[in-house]
């Protein structure tokens, strides 16, 4: 353990080995003396060769890597809030949003998208099971939920849009279908991509692939969940206050 | 640089077990429960519904309470959320993702907090001047003057 706490401690600092020496192979050499020290009597030779391939891959990497990517589509979510948060009062002498707003429509999509959240649940709940049958039910009820989540969100859309109030009658338009619709088509993809796992796993089973991914999927889509709580506080609850 | 980063988060995923190359998939999902779940799921039902409830009821006369109420229940929910269903906490990857969603709050606070801040504080210097410029965060002009 004391040899993984110093590459640790020092990583923000240039590495200060003695003169002449390549700062990197004396610490691959120092960890190498390590794990031949932490109890297996490994052969020299092929021990080393085997930790040298597996040390620089954490065996949950692809997780965080995904987690990376969230946090960067969080950012552009931040971006189109804070531009909302601008412009959401810039009717242009137009409908303001509680007029447009339909709240009972929204909550209930909101039912649909949180409930499709705890499917999705229960769907990983049966992958760790290594449940085939019942882990493609979950998803394909998670899928029902995201269609329908959708496919109010596209009436809302058409609605307002026929009624004169489409993406082009005002700044709080503009802002409200850009963020709104970014957040619909990151559901649609989601859907996309749960289609395809669905029928990857019928094909394949529950390989470890196919769980890291329908693990990544699981992440992206509670993501979009969390996305929506601040869709529905900010733009539509208090676009209806006062 | 990577390489270092990588062995520290790989130390406080726990050393010990991570080199058997068999576990490596078992050890990559994290391990959620039922219990979980079904709490996160009843805590979020009644954290949407409260919120909707002030709304169409209309229980806070008061615009500004009715944000930071609603703005504390998003965040409450958020928290639920992120805990139970994305199982976030200080040990998963060794904190790393504990520390890059600590920076993205960051900077997310400050990218919204700062351009609201710049931009209604530039609306109100732009205002001075222009009358035929309509803007409607300013409720003492009210009605949208005539073109």
């Amino acid at each position: 353990m004391s040899e993984l706490a110093y590459p640790a401690g020092t990583a923000g600092s240039p590495p200060h080995s003695g003169p002449g020496s390549t700062p990197a192979a004396l610490r691959r050499s120092d960890r190498i003396a390590a794990d031949n020290g932490s109890g297996v009597p490994a052969g020299a030779a092929v021990a080393r060769q085997y930790h040298l391939a597996e040390e620089p891959h954490p065996p949950n990497g692809t997780a965080l890597g995904f987690w990376l990517y969230l946090m960067s589509d969080c950012l552009i979510f931040a971006a189109l809030f804070a531009t909302y948060g601008v412009l959401g009062r810039s009717f242009a002498a137009g409908p303001t949003g509680a007029e447009l707003f339909d709240l009972p429509l929204v909550a209930l999509n909101t039912a649909f998208l949180l409930t499709s959240s705890i499917t999705f649940g229960f769907a990983m709940l049966e992958m760790q099971k290594q449940k085939v049958n019942s882990t493609l039910a979950w998803l394909a009820v998670t899928g029902v939920l995201g269609l329908c989540f959708l496919s109010l969100e596209l009436y809302e859309f058409s609605h307002l849009i026929s009624e004169g109030a489409g993406p082009h009658r005002s700044a709080f338009l503009s802002a409200f279908f850009t963020l709104v619709g970014t957040h619909g088509l990151h559901v649609t993809f989601g859907l996309v991509w749960l289609v395809t796992l669905m029928v990857q796993t019928r094909k394949h089973g529950l390989i470890p692939a196919n769980t890291r991914r329908l693990m990544c999927l699981s992440m992206f889509w509670h993501f979009l969940d969390v996305i929506w709580i601040g869709v529905f506080t900010f733009v539509y609850l208090m676009g209806v206050l006062r | 640089m990577s390489e270092q980063v990588l062995t520290a988060g790989n130390n406080g995923a726990g050393h010990g077990s991570d080199h058997s190359a068999g576990h490596e998939e078992a050890d990559g999902a994290p391990h959620s429960t039922l219990k979980g779940y079904l709490w996160g799921f009843g805590l979020s039902v009644v954290l949407t519904a409260i919120p909707f409830w002030l709304v169409i009821a209309n229980i806070i006369a008061d615009r500004n309470v009715a944000i930071l109420v609603l703005g504390g229940f998003a965040a409450l929910q958020i928290l639920v959320h992120v805990t139970f269903f994305l199982h976030m906490n200080g040990k998963v990857e060794g904190g790393w993702t504990l520390l890059s969603t600590i920076f993205t709050v960051v900077f997310v606070s400050i990218a919204i907090a700062g351009t609201l801040w710049v931009m209604f504080h530039m609306n109100a210097n732009m205002m001075s001047g222009h009358s035929d410029m309509v803007m409607p965060d300013q409720s003492s002009t009210g009605q949208a003057p005539p073109r």
